[in-house]
C-alpha cells in the first residue's frame, strides 16, 4: 500500500551528471555515500568502477559517465555514490552508481511526465522512463533496472558474443 | 614420592618401552632382567608395584610372583604379569600365583598406564 | 625422543625376523595345508607383527595386517580353506607389510592401491563365495549397529569380594573409583558380614558394595573394570532402566520391590508387613526382617534413579533445539562482520599503541576466534548421511548393468559446512556414476581378470589441515592412458609427440565432452559430467585429482575447504590494489628481483630448489598500470597437483578472511571467488587460484 502511493505521488531522486540532471525513482535508491575507495575487479570494463564496503557488504559501483558515453571526471567534493536496489535476473541486489553530485527530492505528478524522446538524447532511449518538466528544465527520469539488466552488466564483461548468440537461438 | 615400579623382563625393547612409558606418567622404575634378577632388587630396596613378563630365564615369572608375595612387605603390593594372547592360561596360573592382574601383549602405551592406574593408589 | 626412535629399531628388527618366519611357514603349509600349528603359528606371527606396529606408531602396517590376521583366524576356524590363492595373498601380503616397514625407514610412505588390492582379495576369500546366486550373497556394508553413544542406562551392581580379596595385591577401592568415573554412581557399602572382633581378620575383606551406575557405558564396559578380579569376587550386573523408555513413563521402583529384586526380601515376608501403614522401610526394619543397611541401599537406588529421571528430563528438554538455516546463516553472517570490525579494531589499536586499549584488544581478539569457531561448528554437518544415500544407487545401478558391486564407507563421521555437502551431493553422484559404469567390469571380466567377482566402491573421508579429503576409489579396470591419448588426439587437444605424464592425460577426463566409453549407456558416457564435476568442485574451492593404474581401480581425491564461510588468507599487494589468496593452497614465497626476471624474460619460468616452477604476472594479468617495483614476490602454490607461481609486488601477511560474495553483477567473473573486506574498510578480492592455473 505504501509503495503504491508513494509510487503515486511520483517522488524522485535527481542527480547531475555532466550538466545534465537525472533523475531516480526514490523507491529504488538505498542512501546516498560520499566517494569512498573503491576497490578495482581485474578485467571489468571501464565503467565498472569496482566494489566498495558497504557495512559489511560488497558492493559494485558503476560510473554512470562512463556508462553514457561521456568523459570521465575527477573526484570532488561533491562525487557521490547513489545505492540502488535493482532487480537482477528477479534477484534483488544493491548497486552503486557514482554520480557528479545528488541535487534533491522532487515530486512529479503524472501531468509533469513526458514520453521518452525519440531522438535527441545522447542516451539510449531504452533506458529512459520519461522525460519529467520542472521549472522549465528537463529531467531525463531514468528506468535503472533497463540500465542495470543482466545483458547490459554481462555485455561489458567480455562475452558479448556468447550473449548474442543466445538470444539469437531463442528468437529461432 | 612418586611410586616405584619394577619391571621385570628379559628382553630389551620391552624393559625399555614400559621404563619410557611409566617414566613419562610419573613413575619411577627399576628395570630387572629376570626373575632371580628381580627378586635381589626387590629385597634390596622398596617398590611399589610389580610388572614381570611371564618366560624369563633364571626364575619365570610365575615363581617370581610365587616368591615375592611370600615377602612380608610385599604380601599386598599390587603385580601385574605380562602375558600373550597365546597363553591364556597363563593368566590363571598367574593370578594363583598372587598376581594382582594382567596386561596381554601387545599393548599400548596408554593401556599400560592405565592397567598400573587401575591397580595402583 | 632418543627413545622412541630405538623402540622403532627393535621393532623393527622383531617384525622383519616374523616376516622370514611367516615365508617360510607359507610354504611349509603350502606343501601340507592341514597343518594347524602352521596356521596358527602365520597367525601369531601377523598378530604379534599387528599389534606391536600399533604399539610403536607403525599404523599403517597394523591397519594391513589386521586384514590379513582377519583372513587368518577365519583359516584357523575352518571358515576359509586353505588355498591356492589363500597361500598366494599371504605372501603378496608379506612382501607388503615388507615394502611398509622399509618404506617407514626411508621416512616415504607407500601408495594405498596395491595394499587396499590386497584387503579386498583377502575379503573376497570369505565363505560362500563360490558360484550360485549372487544377488543372496551380495554383501552390502554392513549396517553398523546404531548405538546412540549419548544414551544412559542404569545398572545395579553388587561386588562381593571374596575374603582373600587383599592377597591378590587389590585394592578394592580402586575399583570402586573407577566405577565411579564410568557415571553417575551412588555407592553404598555393606559391612553386615563384618564379623565380631574377636574373629576378625585384618587381611580380610568383609565389605560388599551396592553401586547404582548411569553410564553410557556398555555392560562390557563396566564388567572390563572387575576384569582382574573376576575368579575373586561375586559380581552381578542388571541393567535396571533403559534409556529408551521415555523418562514421563518411568514411575521409580517402589523399596518392596527393589528389595525383591534384589533378592534381599522374600515376598511373603513383604506381603505381611504391607498391611501396615507406615513406610514399607521402616516397617521391614522394625519388623527385623531385613538389615537396615539393605533398606539403606534400596533407598539409594530409589533416589538414584529419581536423580537420573530428572536429569534425563531436563537433558531431552535442552539437548537439542532446531533451528532454520537461515538463521544460522545471519549468525554466520554477523560474526563474519564482528571479525572485520575486530580487523579494524586492531588496526586502530596498533596505531594508538595504548596499553588499555590494546589489552582490551587481544581479550576481544581471542573472544571474536571463539565465538567464530563456535558458531562454525554450528554450520558442520557429518558427511556419513550423504554417503549412506549412495547405497541405493549403487545397488540399483549394479542391478540395473549386471554387476556385482560392493559399497563400503569410511570416515563418515566427518564433519563439513553444511553449504559444502549440500553442493557436494551431484559430483559424487556423477563419480559413483562413473565408477559402476565404466569402472567395475562385469563378474565375468573380472574372473577372468583374476579379481573377485564382486567389485568394491569405497567411499572415505578424513581430515587433513584445513581441509577435507573425500576419496572415491573402485577396483575396476581403471584408466587406460592410451585410450584417453588416443582420444585427445582426435579432439585436437595434443599432438602426437607431446610427452605427458600420466596425471597429465588424466587431466583430459575433465575436458569438457570428453568421453572414451565404446558405447553410451544411459548411466554415463556422453561426456557430460566430469567437466561439470570438477567445475562443482572447484566452485566450492575444492580441487580434484585422479589416481589410477590400469586394471586395479581408480580413486578421485575430492579436497574440500572445511567452511566457505571463513578462510585463512595469505594478503599480498599489487601497487595499491590488495588481494587474497588461499592459505591452503600456498607452498612458499620467493622473491623475484628485476635482473633474475629478465634473465627468463618471455620465459614466465621460475627454478625453485631445481624444480621448474612456472609463474603468471598478475600485474599484466590484471592489467593493472603501475611502474614494476625492483624486488617482486612470488608466492608459490599448489593447485591440482601442480606448482604455479603468481607475481606479486609483496607479500603482506596472513588474514582471516571472511568470504563475501560479489554478488550476481559479477556472476561470469573468472579468476576472482569473492571479496573480503579489511581492517581499513576497504575491499580486497579474493583470488582464484584454480582458475587464474589454466
Amino acid at each position: 500500500m505504501k509503495e503504491q502511493a508513494a509510487f503515486e505521488t511520483g517522488q524522485f531522486l535527481t542527480f547531475k551528471l555532466d550538466e545534465e540532471v537525472y533523475a531516480l525513482d526514490i523507491l529504488q535508491v538505498r542512501e546516498v555515500l560520499d566517494y569512498t575507495t573503491i576497490t578495482k575487479v581485474p578485467k571489468m570494463p571501464k565503467f565498472m568502477r569496482g566494489v566498495i564496503n558497504l557495512r559489511g557488504g560488497v558492493v559494485p559501483v558503476i560510473d554512470l559517465r562512463l556508462k553514457f558515453g561521456l568523459d570521465i571526471a575527477d573526484n570532488t567534493v561533491d562525487t557521490c555514490i547513489i545505492i540502488m536496489e535493482i532487480t537482477l535476473d528477479g534477484e534483488t541486489t544493491l548497486l552503486g552508481a557514482l554520480a557528479d553530485s545528488v541535487q534533491e527530492v522532487i515530486t512529479l505528478d503524472s501531468g509533469q511526465i513526458e514520453p521518452p524522446p525519440k531522438i535527441g538524447t545522447r542516451l539510449n532511449t531504452e533506458f529512459i522512463k520519461g522525460m519529467g518538466k520542472k521549472n522549465d528544465d528537463f529531467i531525463i527520469l531514468l528506468d535503472i533496472d533497463r540500465v542495470f539488466s543482466s545483458e547490459e552488466l554481462s555485455l561489458v564483461q567480455g562475452d558479448h558474443e556468447q550473449k548474442e548468440e543466445l538470444s539469437q537461438a531463442h528468437m529461432a | 614420592m612418586s611410586k616405584i615400579i619394577m619391571t621385570a623382563d628379559d628382553s630389551a625393547s620391552i624393559r625399555q618401552m614400559v621404563g619410557f612409558t611409566l617414566k613419562q606418567a610419573g613413575y619411577d622404575v627399576i628395570e630387572a632382567v629376570d626373575g632371580r634378577d628381580a627378586l635381589s632388587k626387590i629385597t634390596n630396596s622398596t617398590i611399589h608395584m610389580l610388572l614381570t613378563d611371564l618366560n624369563m630365564p633364571n626364575m619365570d615369572g610365575i615363581e617370581l610372583i610365587k616368591q615375592v608375595r611370600a615377602l612380608p612387605d610385599y604380601r599386598f603390593m599390587p603385580i601385574i604379569l605380562l602375558t600373550t594372547e597365546s597363553q591364556a592360561e597363563k593368566k590363571q596360573e598367574g593370578k594363583a600365583a598372587g598376581a594382582t592382574g594382567w596386561i596381554i601383549k601387545p599393548f599400548k602405551p596408554d593401556q599400560l598406564v592405565g592397567v598400573v592406574k587401575k591397580v595402583l593408589k | 625422543m632418543n627413545d622412541a626412535v630405538q623402540h622403532i629399531e627393535v621393532y623393527r628388527q622383531e617384525a622383519e625376523e616374523l616376516l622370514v618366519e611367516i615365508e617360510e611357514t607359507v610354504l611349509d603349509l603350502e606343501e601340507n595345508p592341514d597343518d594347524t600349528e602352521a596356521i596358527n603359528k602365520l597367525f601369531r606371527a601377523m598378530h604379534t607383527i599387528k599389534g606391536s606396529g600399533a604399539m610403536f606408531g607403525f599404523d599403517e602396517i597394523a591397519e594391513f595386517t589386521h586384514h590379513v590376521e582377519t583372513t587368518l583366524d577365519k583359516v584357523r576356524n575352518g571358515d576359509i580353506p586353505v588355498s591356492r590363492e589363500l597361500i598366494d595373498l599371504i605372501l603378496l601380503s608379506r612382501d607388503r607389510i615388507n615394502e611398509m616397514l622399509n618404506a617407514a625407514q626411508k621416512g616415504i610412505t607407500v601408495t594405498q592401491e596395491a595394499g587396499e588390492t590386497i584387503i579386498a582379495s583377502l575379503n573376497a576369500l570369505q565363505p560362500g563365495k563360490t558360484a550360485g546366486n549372487p544377488q543372496q550373497e551380495k554383501k552390502t556394508a554392513p549396517a553398523t549397529p546404531t548405538r546412540d553413544p549419548e544414551a544412559e542406562n542404569t545398572y545395579r551392581i553388587r561386588f562381593s569380594p571374596h575374603q582373600d580379596l587383599f592377597l591378590s595385591g587389590t585394592e578394592p577401592a580402586l575399583i570402586i573409583e573407577e566405577l565411579r568415573n564410568l557415571g553417575q554412581a551412588t555407592i553404598v557399602a555393606q559391612w553386615k558380614d563384618i564379623p565380631p572382633f574377636s574373629s576378625f581378620h585384618p587381611e580380610s575383606c568383609y565389605l560388599y558394595w551396592d553401586i547404582i551406575l548411569t553410564t553410557s557405558k556398555t555392560i562390557n564396559e563396566i564388567k572390563d573394570v572387575f576384569i582382574f578380579v573376576e575368579d575373586n569376587c561375586d559380581l552381578s550386573i542388571e541393567l535396571l532402566d533403559d534409556d529408551q523408555i521415555p523418562v514421563d513413563e518411568k514411575e521409580p521402583k517402589k523399596i518392596g520391590e527393589i528389595l525383591l529384586e534384589r533378592n534381599d526380601l522374600k515376598p511373603e515376608d513383604l506381603q505381611g508387613v504391607l498391611s501396615g501403614q507406615k513406610r514399607i522401610g521402616e516397617l521391614l526394619v522394625e519388623a527385623k526382617i531385613i538389615d537396615p543397611k539393605l533398606v539403606e541401599s534400596a533407598l539409594a537406588e530409589q533416589q538414584h534413579v529419581r536423580q537420573v529421571a530428572a536429569k534425563q528430563k531436563e537433558k531431552q528438554a535442552a539437548s537439542s533445539i532446531r533451528v532454520p538455516a537461515d538463521k544460522l546463516d545471519t549468525l554466520v553472517d554477523l560474526v563474519g562482520e564482528m571479525v572485520t570490525a575486530q580487523a579494524r579494531l586492531n588496526q586502530k589499536a596498533s596505531e594508538l599503541n595504548h596499553p588499555d586499549l590494546t589489552l582490551i584488544t587481544e581479550e576481544i581478539e581471542r573472544l571474536v576466534a571463539g565465538l567464530r569457531d563456535n558458531t562454525m561448528s554450528l554450520r558442520m554437518l557429518q558427511i556419513g548421511v550423504t554417503f549412506s544415500s549412495f547405497k541405493r544407487l549403487v545397488r540399483d545401478l549394479s542391478n540395473e548393468l549386471g554387476k556385482e558391486i560392493n559399497l563400503t564407507t569410511e570416515g563418515g563421521e566427518t564433519e563439513l559446512d553444511k553449504t559444502v555437502i549440500e553442493r557436494l551431493n551431484d559430483p559424487l553422484v556423477h563419480i559413483i556414476r562413473n565408477s559402476i559404469d565404466h569402472g567395475i567390469e562385469s563378474p565375468e571380466v573380472r574372473q577372468k581378470a583374476g579379481k573377485p567377482k564382486e567389485g568394491t566402491i569405497k567411499l572415505s573421508a578424513e581430515h587433513s589441515g584445513a581441509h577435507v579429503a573425500i576419496r572415491i576409489s573402485d577396483d575396476g579396470a581403471g584408466l587406460d592412458t592410451e585410450v584417453i591419448r588416443a582420444k585427445a588426439m582426435e579432439r585436437g587437444l595434443i599432438t602426437s609427440d607431446e610427452n605427458l605424464t600420466d596425471k597429465d592425460i588424466f587431466q583430459f577426463i575433465f575436458a569438457p565432452g570428453f568421453s572414451t566409453a565404446k558405447s553410451v549407456t544411459d548411466v554415463s558416457g556422453r561426456g557430460v559430467g566430469m567437466d561439470v564435476v570438477k567445475r562443482n568442485v572447484e566452485s566450492l574451492r575444492g580441487t580434484i585429482e585422479i589416481e589410477s593404474q590400469k586394471g586395479n581401480g581408480t580413486t578421485i581425491t575430492l579436497k574440500l575447504p572445511l567452511t566457505l564461510a571463513i578462510i585463512d588468507g595469505l594478503m599480498v599487494n599489487i601497487g595499491n590494489d590488495y588481494f587474497i589468496l588461499p592459505l591452503s593452497s600456498v607452498e612458499e614465497c620467493v622473491e623475484l628481483d628485476k635482473k633474475k626476471a629478465d634473465k627468463v624474460k618471455g620465459r614466465n619460468i621460475l627454478n625453485v630448489r631445481g624444480e621448474v616452477v612456472p609463474y603468471i604476472r598478475l600485474r599484466d594479468q590484471f592489467e593493472i598500470q603501475q611502474e614494476r617495483p625492483e624486488l617482486e614476490h612470488i608466492v608459490i602454490t599448489e593447485v591440482n597437483g601442480e606448482r604455479i607461481g603468481f607475481v606479486v609486488d609483496s607479500v603482506i601477511g596472513g588474514h582471516q578472511t571472511v568470504i563475501k560474495s560479489l554478488g550476481p553483477a559479477f556472476k561470469d567473473i573468472q579468476d576472482i571467488s569473492g571479496a573480503t573486506i579489511l581492517g581499513d574498510g576497504t575491499v580486497a578480492l579474493i583470488l582464484d587460484v584454480n582458475k587464474l592455473a589454466r
